[in-house]
């Protein structure tokens, strides 16, 4: 099991933070992912694996300041 | 001598108020030295740093290239007559009304990816108050990544009204995020400035509770 955004789902093995991502179909391009509250940089999301019991916050921004 | 007469304190004579003013006081000295840098100067950087100069902060960094706009002024603390200004630089004078002692560094510029980072090395605190998404993202990144003893306080999602009940706030390791999930973009939604303004505002706050800690 893995938590994103505070809602429990089933862990798969070798998955990256971008097939998570497509999983959850956030199809926004601007996202910051944190996994155990460390970043996950966008260049990184095809080479980072999620680990099981993983704690995720997913959270897109949006324009506006 | 640093010339405080608009945050000045009148310490009452009488026991409760005399402490709670003593806090205040105390509190007011540990925010005189504390930076607290700002990238973006619009509807949130705006709004953040005069709440911030209101509380005592004593330095700040402000970031922007642009001009006050006759737009702008439905939610941006600037005047009609300073339209055409540097945003900087009317902020500044903004501020300077409010306390002429706050020591203010300004880099009036377009922040550029791979270097967004390099103006808030002396910062004690970031707030990101940036409009478009892909450099709010990159900002947040860069900051996260090179300053990694820096707390960064990101917005994301200010539009609309009457729905600020689903504005949450995340802290996530050195980031803070306040952000309402639902709200349109902003070159889709409405701007108005109860919204944008409370934001800011509570992003101000995180970046106070930052600087002072569990002081008193």
């Amino acid at each position: 099991m893995i938590t994103v955004n505070g809602r429990k789902i089933s862990w798969i093995e070798n998955e990256t933070v971008r097939d998570l991502l497509k999983r959850m179909r956030y199809t926004f391009p601007n996202i910051v992912v944190k996994i155990d509250n460390e970043l996950v940089k966008r260049k990184d999301y095809d080479n980072t694996l999620i680990s099981d019991g993983a704690e995720i916050k997913m959270i897109h921004m949006i324009s506006g300041g | 001598m640093r010339n405080r007469l608009a945050l000045s304190l009148d310490i009452g004579k009488n026991g409760k108020f005399d402490m709670i003013n003593r806090k205040t006081k105390i509190l007011k000295d540990i925010l005189k030295d504390k930076t607290v840098g700002i990238a973006g100067l619009g509807g949130l950087g705006s709004n953040a740093a005069i709440s911030l100069v209101r509380a005592g902060v004593g330095n700040l960094i402000l970031v922007d290239f642009d001009k006050v706009e006759q737009s702008n002024l439905n939610r941006q603390y600037y005047f009609i007559e300073q339209i055409g200004k540097f945003k900087t630089k009317a902020l500044s004078d903004n501020i300077k009304n409010i306390d002429p002692a706050v020591n203010i560094i300004v880099h009036n510029k377009r922040l550029k990816k791979g270097e967004m980072y390099q103006p808030f090395k002396q910062a004690d605190v970031i707030i990101e108050a940036l409009d478009d998404a892909d450099f709010k993202t990159s900002f947040i990144e860069e900051n996260l990544v090179n300053y990694p003893d820096k707390k960064i306080i990101g917005a994301s999602g200010v539009t609309g009204y009457g729905n600020t009940d689903k504005i949450e706030l995340e802290k996530l390791g050195n980031l803070f995020l306040v952000y309402d999930k639902n709200a349109l973009p902003s070159e889709k939604g409405v701007l108005f400035a109860p919204k944008i303004a409370l934001i800011a505002n509570m992003q101000a706050d995180i970046a106070l509770k930052v600087l002072l800690g569990d002081n008193l």
